[in-house]
């Protein structure tokens, strides 16, 4: 296991300037690896997309994300079950990371990383010589 | 169908929220919804990232709304999984709003990742104004 979440929330800008204290949130992830990169889907649903923000910085992965505006009902509530707010999470990363190619997009509510590895950190097949 | 005890966390969560004023009670089933009602209106907001608009199905019948929809897990076959924390599969939902609603008049929306469903009440639902007519003072 390489990659193993450290902390909850990430100091980060990403709350400032909000008109009312915005409740911050830990968004659900699964991580995968493969031969060449890691793979991170975020659940971030209902961001503003020019509000994430993925940083890369001394083996430690934070992304975070503002929720869009949206009109919040002041009365008439029969159910509220969620919050609405921003997203944070911090990942050590302990494999290298080729960061130049770090990729990332924002879909359906979904935040996917692509890290791909660096040379060296992919497993290589060595050749068994036999005479 | 909501059953009894749903209903009584409904309303256990109103009140939850009324003294905390923030958020959120432990959600009791997936989505996690937020109704609200304008009078005119239902309103039902549910969290629903990864889905698109074509993996949910959405059946309303009188009081009824029923949510219904199906995710497959987004990894490859060969890939090593280290974290895996989010739902996948089926899910299903029902709500019974506390009037009928206007089948035909039902709009949905889905924008990353947020469900985002307008259900007019039946005009028998909505609430009416009434006209008081006053006849004269009684001394």
């Amino acid at each position: 296991m390489s990659m193993e979440m450290t902390k909850g929330s990430a100091s980060s800008t990403a709350a400032e300037a909000r008109p009312v204290e915005t409740p911050r949130f830990v968004p659900a992830v699964d991580i995968y690896e493969t031969a060449e990169e890691y793979v991170v889907l975020a659940e971030m649903p209902g961001c503003d997309p020019k509000g994430i923000d993925v940083q890369f910085e001394g083996g430690e992965l934070s992304i975070t994300g503002r929720a869009a505006r949206r009109e919040i009902p002041q009365a008439g509530w029969l159910a509220r079950e969620f919050g609405i707010g921003d997203y944070a999470r911090t990942f050590n990363v302990t494999e290298s990371i080729d960061t130049e190619k770090i990729q990332a997009e924002y879909e359906h509510g979904i935040l996917t990383l692509r890290l791909p590895k660096v040379e060296t950190a992919k497993p290589r097949k060595i050749e068994v010589r036999t005479k | 169908m909501l059953d009894a005890i749903d209903r009584l966390n409904w309303w256990k969560r109103q009140v939850d929220q009324l003294w905390n004023g923030a958020l959120v009670a432990e959600p009791a089933a997936y989505p996690a919804l937020n109704l609200w009602d304008d009078g005119e209106n239902f309103y039902v907001e549910a969290e629903l990232p990864g889905f698109k608009i074509e993996d949910i199905d959405l059946a309303v019948a009188g009081c009824d709304l029923r949510i219904r929809g199906k995710r497959e897990m987004q990894a490859g076959k060969d890939w090593a999984v280290h974290r895996r924390e989010r739902p996948s599969g089926e899910f299903a939902r029902a709500i019974t709003f506390p009037a009928e609603v206007d089948a035909d008049r039902v709009q949905a929306a889905l924008h990353d990742g947020v469900l985002q469903v307008t259900l007019p009440k039946a005009p028998a639902a909505k609430p009416r104004k009434i006209n008081v007519k006053v006849l004269g003072h009684q001394k």
